[in-house]
């Protein structure tokens, strides 16, 4: 794509200001890093507090016809597995829509706000997202919420950056979602985030994000972090970027993302199945599967990067997957990168051997995150 | 001695038949900081155009290409504890492969420090 044609965030300008190295992501035209460079970006997270913009995400909210949010749950749970229903006013939760086969076909987080859910979906995502919703809930109304900006502010000092401009924030939980003003902007935040780190983000009107960027970006603690950054903190943290770690071809059980489907959506629960590939989902959550999504942490500097293969021995004879996804953790200070393996092989600390330019790296087979999560529950 | 730079961003220090290769200072502000980097062994023949060395910053992997033909002779032995050098000093301290030159006429073909300096323009 052109850079003539790549859309432009509300944050455009304060990028550019910033010196940010602007690169097509999603069909944006996105920072990748600033003048630190990704290590010191990821480095800042860890340590202090970063802002990223997230505003090529999509915001969608979901309304009944009838105009209640009830109604919003009960339809939406038609296309996801995780318990839409049980949630409740101000809570957030993580889910896949998913496909007849059990597939993947995004991930998304749902937060129920009284008489509506709020969806964040992703980028790329977007077009198929939408139009899936519009298709499949007719009984709901499916509004874009174009208009809105989207912040990440992250880190151990997240909090106390944000409660210079909105003391209320302090009282939040994760995955708490509220209405809260700042700086005369009415934001919908939530305590979440991309990067194992406590932090929130921050859904405004666009006319304001770059207002409040600014006032975010005047306290001492606070640096913007771009996707490089953003990319390697995920990978440390365990968390899936789409397309690469999950697709329509991996299944939330494949993907290791069961914790995300509660037990009133398993077999024998209050409302067993009934989203696409429920059949594939349930039988895989009873009888297991035939891969798994794992760490892996490669031996030496190296990184190994995704599509990688990865074989049981240093003859390459018995495959067992591929990396699909790989980086230098700049907190771990080595090589990480997220694969699928054969079952026999996913318990963490077995030996595996990843094949990189032609050659046998020895790795282990590591939990997940690689970073202790530092959320506030 | 005579400085050369290439259309990928290397720059070759030449002395007789030997010529030490880098990657300049803008490769490197480009790659950002690297975080890993491997050289082919010594002893080895490549052509122009072949691989020599591969620098990996956190995001991605980049290929060096050796600009002439010839065969390495030795590798920067700080780079394998000390990857960042190429990014704090890509000109000097980070150099990457001493090489033999094994057909010196190709240089001809490379630019010299203005052109590289026009070229990046």
């Amino acid at each position: 794509m052109s850079a003539e044609t790549l859309l432009h965030t509300p944050l455009f300008t304060l990028h550019e200001e910033a010196g940010g190295k602007m690169v097509p992501f999603a069909g944006y035209a996105m920072p990748l890093n600033y003048a630190d460079g990704i290590m010191a970006e990821h480095r800042h997270v860890r340590e202090h507090a970063g802002l990223f913009d997230v505003s090529h995400m999509g915001q969608v909210r979901l309304r009944g016809r009838s105009g209640d949010g009830e109604a919003a749950a009960h339809a939406l749970e038609r296309l996801v597995p995780a318990d839409i229903v049980a949630l409740k006013t101000g809570r957030q939760r993580y889910t896949q829509f998913t496909n007849e086969k059990g597939g993947i076909l995004d991930d998304l987080m749902v937060a129920r706000m009284g008489d509506s859910l709020l969806l964040v979906i992703n980028a790329a995502c977007k077009d198929a997202d939408i139009a899936h919703l519009q298709d499949e809930l007719a009984d709901c109304l499916v509004e874009v919420l174009e208009d809105r900006a989207l912040l990440a502010l992250q880190g151990p000092e997240a909090e106390d950056a944000l409660a210079a401009l909105a003391p209320a924030v302090r009282d939040m939980k994760f995955m708490d979602v509220r209405d809260v003003d700042v700086d005369g902007a009415l934001c919908t935040i939530s305590r979440s985030g991309y990067t194992g780190e406590d932090g929130f983000e921050i859904s405004l009107p666009a006319m304001d994000a770059s207002r409040v960027a600014r006032k975010l970006l005047e306290q001492p603690a606070v640096k913007l972090i771009g996707l490089g950054a953003r990319d390697s903190l995920r990978l440390e943290a365990g968390m899936c970027l789409y397309g690469s770690d999950i697709d329509e071809t991996t299944t939330p059980v494949e993907a290791a993302l069961e914790w995300s489907i509660q037990k009133s959506r398993r077999r024998g629960g209050a409302r067993e199945g009934g989203f696409p590939g429920a059949d594939v989902i349930l039988a895989q959550l009873e009888e297991g599967v035939s891969r798994r999504r794992v760490g892996v942490l490669p031996e030496g500097r190296a990184p190994v990067r995704g599509g990688a293969p990865l074989y049981a021995d240093v003859e390459f004879a018995t495959p067992l997957g591929k990396v699909t996804s790989g980086a230098f953790g700049p907190t771990v200070e080595a090589p990480v990168a997220m694969a699928y393996v054969a079952t026999e092989y996913a318990a963490p600390q077995t030996p595996i051997v990843a094949e990189l330019r032609g050659r046998a790296v020895p790795a282990t087979v590591h939990v997940l995150p690689f970073v202790p999560a530092r959320f506030k529950r | 001695m005579t400085l050369y730079f290439t259309k990928e961003h290397e720059w070759l220090r030449v002395e007789g038949e030997t010529a030490i290769v880098g990657i300049t200072k803008h490769a490197a502000e480009e790659l950002g900081e690297l975080v890993f980097v491997e050289a082919r062994d010594a002893g080895t023949v490549v052509q122009a155009g072949e691989s020599i060395a591969v620098v990996e910053s956190v995001k991605a992997a980049s290929d060096i290409y050796a600009p002439v033909d010839g065969e390495v002779l030795d590798n920067n032995p700080q780079l394998s504890d000390d990857p960042a050098r190429v990014s704090s000093d890509p000109e000097g301290e980070g150099w990457i492969v001493k090489f033999r030159l094994s057909n010196p006429d190709q240089l001809e073909s490379l630019m010299d420090a203005d052109a590289y300096a026009a070229f990046i323009a």
